[in-house]
């Protein structure tokens, strides 16, 4: 490939432009993408440089600060055992962009091949594997995360793979809707003519067209795993206290409503911020793939 | 139509097997022993042998779950080890509330969800196009128990015109009711009719490019009336439909308002039984749940095959 494109004249290699560089102009002319890439970009600095970025320590209680309003000492107030709430809004970051990126790391690598497989393969195989996947959709989102991270024991790890295996079975569906679509494509056939075996084919030649559905839909489902992680750390399901996080903040935020209600405005701040820098990404993702777009 | 309804009741059971091996099978999550987990701080060896008995847990794993289904299919969910009642009768005492809830949600999202998303596409790519998109995205990524908290501090502790939790029912007093579960409705209804809004301006849009549209306005129609009488009837079905799915994010979200608003119904129950431990009543919820949904699912899929003709045989 490198030489053919050697061969080319001037004029016309610089008008080749790969799908990846096209989708990324693309999603940079977007206004609400380009303010969803910043605002989680603001949280991924929080995220990295916590330490540095965080006035207190997020867990050492102090009994001559509890309950503080916002001031110049601590810009989001203190809680009821006398945290700063802003470095405990910077830490949660962690655990909450943590939550939501590995959790659907777990779904997509579970649900990716299964899908796949699924679809390629169809018959028996296909079969057993939709009836599972609309067995898991038929149970509600969170109140079967809340099951499994009851059943697996309160933990943030725990959490996290309740939420990925709960996500799982829309990758499944996804992938395995999208691979039905593709296969029946000329250039498959043409693959399978050549005498390509079928793991080739689905990983070489089904994968790399799907790949937008699915990055589009992981970006989304981010943003669902965030609020999900959020709402298990406030059931005490996840975060395990002292550590921040932003659910387990507004759970305690909730019993200070009339004497500190600043507890509860930032972290859900923070949550519906990150979220809705998910969605628009994903939003974004999905008109700048879509090749019918201009 | 009746070959249809039959085809999809069979592929029902398929998927309600696999809802009963999933339910069942997290029991297997627990980890140790789950006899000495459900005897909680007694370690009676006498009362771990009862409960090994009472459970069947000193059977193979195929035979408990053939038993578990049998009591399943008898109506009995088990026992809830916290209050000694069966499973079945604490899931039907707090039905009512959350379906109270549920419904009032549902008619909140049908008129935010759907007027926002006729408004937008009438008026596509204007400041209304805008807002109502803005609304959406605001309903899509707000946490709901943020939602919730904020609501509580703005009407209960600053303006002191809702209370801030607690249940009354209807029958008892409908005013005093209504003030109970407005604010979680508005909570549960808020994130539904955000997606009911897509779904709406998308299937409007699509339509009101449709040939009978071009028709009406031809033969000079009020706008108005091509709008609803045209347009609105026919986008309304994908859009009905759709929402039926939004059943489980009622339901899911209704677990967490519930806790926020002190509302004794189904998302408090399994909260509740998580806390204690009570999983026999952690398995029954999902289980009613997923089978509510499920048959919901397929009456949506009739309905949605009834209202257009051209899926009729």
């Amino acid at each position: 490939m490198a030489d053919t494109a050697q061969a080319l004249p001037l004029t016309e290699r610089m008008a080749v432009e790969s799908p990846a560089r096209r989708a990324w102009r693309r999603l940079l002319r977007r206004k609400g993408a380009v303010f969803g890439l910043c605002v989680l970009g603001v949280f991924v600095v929080f995220a990295v440089l916590a330490p540095l970025i965080a006035p207190y320590d997020p867990i050492v209680q102090s009994w001559s600060a509890v309950r503080k309003p916002p001031s110049f000492l601590h810009i989001f107030g203190t809680d009821d055992v006398g945290r700063d709430v802003f470095s405990r809004v910077v830490y949660g970051t962690r655990a909450s962009l943590f939550a939501g990126v590995i959790s659907v790391s777990i779904a997509v690598s579970v649900g990716v091949p299964l899908g796949l497989t699924a679809g390629y393969r169809g018959g028996l195989i296909d079969a057993l594997v939709s009836r599972m996947t609309d067995a898991m959709l038929a149970c509600p989102f969170i109140i079967l995360a809340i099951a499994l991270a009851a059943f697996l024991g309160p933990s943030l790890g725990n959490a996290m793979i309740a939420i990925g295996i709960t996500t799982t079975p829309i990758f499944v569906r996804l992938t395995r809707g999208q691979a039905m679509q593709v296969k029946v494509e000329e250039y498959i056939e043409a693959a399978r003519a050549v005498g390509n075996p079928r793991w080739r084919i689905a990983l070489v030649h089904i994968l790399p067209n799907i790949f937008p559905a699915i990055l589009v839909q992981a970006t989304l489902s981010i943003a669902t795993a965030i609020i999900a992680e959020a709402a298990l750390s406030f059931l005490g399901l996840g975060q395990q206290p002292p550590q921040p996080s932003w659910g387990s903040m507004l759970d305690s935020a909730q019993r200070f409503l009339t004497t500190a209600p600043w507890m509860a405005v930032w972290p859900g701040l923070a949550i519906f911020l990150s979220v809705l820098s998910f969605n628009l990404i994903g939003d974004g993702l999905r008109d700048a793939l879509d090749p019918r777009s201009r | 139509m009746l070959k249809f309804i039959g085809k999809r009741l069979l592929q029902l059971i398929p998927t309600l097997f696999f809802v009963s091996v999933l339910i069942f099978s997290l029991q297997q999550l627990l980890p140790g022993d789950p006899a000495l987990v459900m005897a909680g701080e007694e370690r009676d060896p006498q009362v771990i042998e009862q409960i090994r008995k009472q459970y069947r847990l000193d059977q193979p794993l195929p035979l408990q779950y053939v038993y578990w289904v049998k009591g399943v299919f008898s109506g009995n969910l088990g026992e809830s080890m916290r209050v000694k009642e069966p499973v079945l009768k604490l899931i039907l005492e707090k039905l009512p509330v959350t379906m109270q809830l549920a419904s009032m949600a549902i008619v909140i999202a049908l008129t935010i969800g759907i007027s926002a998303g006729v408004i937008a596409a009438v008026k596509k790519d204007t400041v209304w196009d805008y807002g109502a998109n803005i609304f959406a995205l605001w309903g899509l990524s707000t946490p709901n128990f943020w939602l919730g908290i904020m609501l509580i501090f703005l009407f209960s502790v600053q303006l002191g015109w809702l209370p801030a939790s607690g249940y009354v029912r209807l029958k008892d007093n409908w005013e005093a009711s209504l003030a109970s579960t407005i604010m979680p409705a508005f909570v549960l209804g808020n994130a539904i009719a955000a997606v009911l809004m897509r779904h709406t301006r998308s299937a409007m849009l699509q339509v009101l490019e449709s040939d009978y549209v071009r028709t009406a306005r031809a033969k000079g129609l009020l706008e108005r009336r091509i709008i609803v009488k045209h347009a609105l009837r026919n986008a309304l079905t994908p859009v009905i439909t759709l929402g039926a799915l939004e059943f489980g994010t009622l339901l899911s979200g209704a677990v967490l308002t519930e806790q926020i608003f002190t509302i004794p119904g189904f998302g408090k129950l399994i909260v509740d039984a998580v806390f204690n431990r009570d999983y026999a009543v952690v398995q029954g919820v999902v289980l009613v749940t997923a089978t509510m949904f499920i048959v919901l699912n397929l009456l949506a899929d009739v309905a949605y095959h009834l209202v257009n003709p051209r899926l009729r045989p």
